[in-house]
């Protein structure tokens, strides 16, 4: 998985606020967390850092498909075992008479549901980690025996 | 809700939608389930009398045939199939005077017999989710083996009684040799040891449980662990494969464990059993023959390791292959020294076994093509309908055949 200080030695590093941000450092920050996009950084689309914003783009690809929540699933690993989906607490709060009791989602409100043998993410908004009263709620993961769930 | 047959959960949550013959969508299926489910069109067997192809009807008859001529003959597999087929499989056997044996033999036989004569205590699955605060995994890796284990019944869902499931009111430990996908789950309470080393622990917490100090391992990890045993008021314990195997002819160190715990508290044996409807073969023989497995109904009923498909195979003259791919899953001598007897196998796809065969019936996939019932891993009676028509006939309907035309 891609870290911030590996997003931050592809940056311009002028700390021009050009992105709206005080320096590449809180760049690099925004843009693991979804908030920022690449072209937000207009230095970094000039010729001179070509280089630079290739490399950028090819570590950012596997996390392309997060959810807002930064929520990353690794298809190819996961076992469909729904541990994330019985342990996920915003699951069991709204689906006291399936998930929360083992058995397949009854409610339209989970966040997690297993599909196809795989695990799926329905509502990313209903998660603990969205808005800016998240908190850093990590059952989903913690519970994973193959590690197939990931936070950026 | 469909049940699914891919392993002894038979987990009966199961969304399916249908386009045609082909399984458009699944909801609350495992990747093994969905594998079974995905299975319905690939790989299926055509009904072959010596390597050609030939209509199903004419198969069924060579393989009556075959075994209304054979002097002794063996029939083995059967915990893939469901209850009804089984019990002609036992009628078949009575009728050809065969050795019946199935999986159990070379599986979990030992553990399932035991809770069967009711030497070990066991409960429900139910009863685990809603009751069991405590669990040991003993030589199994549920993540891998029976994925939805934990999360539907066992470690994850809150119950009746443990509303706060994993994060308070349940602990899981795991004894296993590997770190395995469960290890990392569980990463506070996995004990590892070496291959072999069951007894061995078996002994230590025994000896914490008289209030002696273990003489192997870390002595504190131990005291605490046999604390948290004699805490719980319903305790499970899981054996896999690995304790199965590891104390194999010593199960009676497994029972001394169980009974000693038993004088604390409360602690049931659920055997890790694989196949969907391995203790449903179990529990039928048993209820007719008073054996589990390795029966031979030459000379009235008799049972003894002489009549396990190991030892069957240096006497038989021919083998029926039903519900397992024995020539994929044995030994490999053991399956070279079956591949030499001829074999009529039924199963629904191409298998190692199917391609070794004389005469190879297609079934249809019980549970999505045929309906029956079993027993899950626990014992309790799961029935399923099936979900779509199928141009097959199921393993009741082939074997029924069979026994007529014998």
């Amino acid at each position: 998985m891609v870290s911030v200080m590996e997003i931050y030695q592809l940056t311009p590093k002028l700390n021009c606020k050009k992105c709206g941000l005080p320096t590449c450092m809180a760049f690099a920050v925004a843009l693991l967390a979804r908030e920022k996009q690449i072209e937000d950084c207009t230095p970094l689309l000039e010729p001179k850092y070509e280089e630079k914003l290739k490399k950028l783009r090819e570590v950012m690809a596997p996390v392309a498909g997060a959810t807002e929540t930064g929520l990353i699933i690794h298809e190819d690993r996961c076992y469909g075992c729904g541990n994330c989906v019985v342990a996920c607490p915003v699951n069991v709060a709204n689906d006291p008479k399936g998930s929360a009791i083992g058995l397949g989602p009854k409610s339209d409100k989970v966040i997690l549901v297993v599909e196809d043998g795989v695990v799926k993410c329905l509502n990313p908004k209903e998660c603990r980690r969205f808005g800016p009263n998240r908190i850093l709620c990590n059952l989903c993961t913690a519970t994973c025996p193959s590690k197939a769930i990931e936070f950026v | 809700m469909a049940v699914c047959t891919g392993c002894s959960l038979l987990c009966d949550d199961i969304e399916v939608s249908i386009d045609g013959r082909r399984i458009a969508k699944t909801k609350n299926l495992c990747r093994k389930g969905f594998g079974r489910y995905r299975s319905l069109t690939s790989d299926r067997s055509v009904p072959r009398v010596d390597g050609k192809q030939v209509g199903i009807d004419e198969a069924i008859s060579r393989a009556a045939e075959m075994l209304r001529d054979a002097k002794r003959p063996l029939l083995f597999g059967w915990s893939c199939s469901t209850l009804e087929a089984q019990r002609k499989g036992i009628e078949l056997a009575r009728k050809t005077r065969a050795i019946i044996d199935d999986t159990s033999s070379i599986c979990q036989g030992e553990i399932v017999d035991m809770i069967i004569r009711g030497e070990l205590p066991t409960c429900t699955l139910d009863d685990v989710r809603n009751y069991g605060d405590t669990l040991i995994f003993w030589g199994c890796d549920p993540s891998s083996s029976h994925p939805r284990h934990m999360s539907r019944f066992s470690y994850f869902p809150r119950g009746e009684k443990l509303q706060r499931g994993h994060e308070e009111d349940r602990t899981a430990f795991l004894i296993d040799i590997r770190t395995s996908p469960t290890a990392k789950i569980l990463a506070g309470n996995f004990i590892q040891i070496s291959p072999g080393g069951d007894a061995d622990l078996i002994e230590a917490m025994l000896a914490v449980l008289d209030g002696k100090i273990p003489k192997v391992r870390d002595k504190k990890a131990m005291i605490s662990m046999i604390t948290t045993l004699k805490k719980a008021d319903m305790g499970v314990i899981f054996p896999g494969l690995g304790l199965a195997y590891s104390l194999k002819g010593r199960m009676d160190r497994l029972k001394a464990l169980v009974s000693r715990l038993n004088e604390t508290t409360r602690y049931n044996v659920i055997p890790m059993v694989g196949h969907y409807n391995m203790r449903g073969f179990n529990q039928l023989l048993f209820d007719e023959t008073g054996f589990i497995n390795r029966v031979s109904f030459g000379d009235g009923v008799d049972h003894g390791p002489m009549y396990s498909v190991v030892e069957a195979l240096k006497s038989c003259d021919l083998a029926l292959v039903v519900g397992t791919d024995p020539i994929s899953s044995l030994p490999a001598g053991i399956a070279k020294a079956l591949a030499r007897v001829p074999m009529i196998t039924l199963d629904p796809h191409r298998t190692l076994t199917t391609e070794l065969s004389r005469v190879v019936i297609p079934t249809a996939l019980s549970g999505i093509e045929a309906g029956g019932s079993a027993l899950r891993m626990d014992g309790v009676r799961i029935e399923f309908d099936p979900i779509m028509k199928s141009e097959y006939p199921s393993d009741e309907e082939v074997l029924s055949k069979i026994l007529e035309e014998i």
